[in-house]
């Protein structure tokens, strides 16, 4: 079943004026800043499909600015979105995409500051509903529902068992999990949806086990 | 997943059975599926409740959209209501009118609760706080009513589309108006059943409609769909109560929705090159607003 809940129903409480196009653009920013693990310095954000076609009308821009800003989708804010960017020093550009994309409503944020950058595709897939297509380069599909851990590692035997060793250390159970590489060998990611939130020393935990680079979340 | 219903049909008899109103199978199914407390349930709809109380209040205060296209109309209605002229009578011009507020609202930037979506977020609230004026429900009532609705919501969502893209408008504001219909009758006294004939009633009559929003803005003709979607509502559900059943089964009413949204053309699918989008006004504001003309098939 794709709704489970009936809050899937009434729901979500969000800024106006569409599911698709206003809060789940916000959902894909926010989710963007978990996954970066902070507040980026820039941001370019190109929009494609039908978001890059009726942006504007619909808000998608401040929207995809204010939960990049950690807004929620029923945030007053999100309508001063650019102001409280500026505000708060970060440098954004909005670039609508000719190039089609396989859903409609594809936003691909290009985010980074001193310290690093990273690069997250989502998708807006109805009722305010999204997908995390791809970070980094990497195909994954992630619906941000749930709470999920990115662990970006080494594609060397033993670092995925030693992952899920931690995880059950602190009776987390994962409820999901998917893993892919860009070349045998090299760069590889784990994506874990688990049933609860981690707090930050289980990232750190895992983040000091051997062949792993970066571990970011994503709260829900 | 262990679910209480799968459709209409299961919803109904569980109900008759456990001799339980739909909006407690609803609450039941819920705290299974989520592991939360009763209490934690009925305060996160409470809230959801307030949202949709606070909308309609600032629509009826007036709002603009950003483009300019929709606004001031639920004030309109309101200032003719007053006059005490109204013919269609106005217990359903005040749901009416707080449908299209709602609506209103969401069309500029405000806060609204989607209910199934935002563009048909006005159809639910709009209806309740038109009939709470008439039925006088407690508080716990008036939440309830939100479950009613999210019950048959969820069953549509499930087996068919909420969804203009997928399903045309019938899919969005023709569920939403179904979903008030069973929420109303259950509201007024009605059985189960008579809630499940509500549904059936207004769907029927919204099958087909399409999604075709100018500019593809959530504004025209979103907002006055929503208008209509109370409306239908409303009508069905004293049909319901007076005991008129429809013909054609609720779950195969939305297996109808679901096929014909299926074989519908994309154009009427959201997509802004079909219908009202395309006509010569359509495609004059689409210009007006984005500086270019959305390409019609």
């Amino acid at each position: 079943m794709k709704f489970t809940s009936v809050f899937d129903i009434i729901g979500p409480v969000m800024i106006g004026p569409s599911s698709s196009h206003t809060a789940g653009a916000a959902r894909i920013g926010r989710v963007a800043r978990d996954l970066f693990g902070r507040s980026p310095k820039w941001v370019k954000i190109h929009l494609y499909g039908s978001f890059a076609e009726t942006y504007k009308g619909h808000g998608t821009d401040v929207a995809i600015i204010g939960g990049l800003l950690d807004f929620d989708t029923f945030d007053e804010r999100i309508k001063t979105a650019f102001d409280h960017a500026k505000k708060a020093e970060l440098a954004f550009e909005i670039i609508p995409e000719t190039a089609n994309k396989e859903h409609p409503n594809t936003a691909r944020i290009v985010m980074g500051d001193e310290a690093g950058e990273m690069s997250v595709e989502g998708i807006s897939i109805g009722g305010g509903k999204i997908e995390i297509s791809e970070v980094n380069g990497f195909k994954l599909r992630l619906t941000g529902g749930m709470p999920a851990l990115l662990v970006v590692h080494d594609d060397r035997a033993g670092c995925i068992a030693n992952v899920a060793n931690c995880l059950a250390m602190h009776s987390i159970n994962i409820g999901h999990m998917e893993v892919s590489r860009i070349e045998r060998g090299l760069t590889a990611l784990m994506v874990i949806e688990i049933d609860q939130n981690v707090e930050d020393r289980v990232l750190q935990q895992i983040s000091l086990i051997p062949n792993i680079t970066k571990v970011s979340k994503i709260n829900n | 997943m262990d679910v209480l219903f799968h459709n209409v049909r299961e919803l109904v008899e569980l109900a008759e059975k456990e001799n339980k109103l739909i909006s407690e199978i609803m609450i039941e199914q819920e705290i299974k599926i989520s592991g939360r407390t009763r209490e934690e349930i009925f305060e996160q709809m409470d809230k959801n409740l307030e949202i949709m109380e606070q909308a309609v209040e600032r629509g009826l205060k007036g709002v603009q959209s950003v483009s300019g296209l929709t606004g001031g109309d639920a004030v309109l209605l309101q200032n003719y209501m007053a006059k005490g002229n109204s013919l269609s009578g106005n217990l359903l011009l005040d749901a009416v009118s707080k449908a299209v507020a709602t609506n209103e609202v969401n069309a500029a930037m405000g806060t609204i609760c989607a209910t199934p979506t935002a563009g048909s977020a006005g159809v639910v609230p709009g209806t309740l706080f038109a009939v709470k004026n008439k039925l006088n429900p407690t508080r716990e009532q008036m939440v309830r009513y939100l479950f009613t609705s999210g019950a048959f919501g969820f069953v549509v969502a499930n087996n068919a589309s909420i969804s203009g893209a997928a399903g045309g408008c019938q899919a969005e504001v023709g569920s939403a108006a179904g979903m008030a219909a069973a929420a109303i009758v259950e509201m007024a006294g009605g059985t189960p059943a008579q809630c499940a004939e509500g549904f059936a009633i207004t769907l029927k009559n919204m099958l087909g409609l399409v999604c075709d929003p100018v500019a593809g803005l959530v504004e025209v003709p979103c907002v006055k769909r929503n208008a209509m979607g109370a409306a239908n509502a409303l009508v069905a559900a004293d049909m319901a109560l007076a005991g008129i059943t429809s013909r054609i089964p609720c779950d195969e009413v939305i297996g109808a929705m679901f096929r014909i949204g299926q074989s519908m053309n994309p154009n009427l699918k959201e997509t802004a090159r079909g219908g009202l989008a395309a006509t010569p006004t359509g495609r004059a504001i689409a210009e007006k607003i984005f500086g270019s003309a959305l390409k019609v098939d």
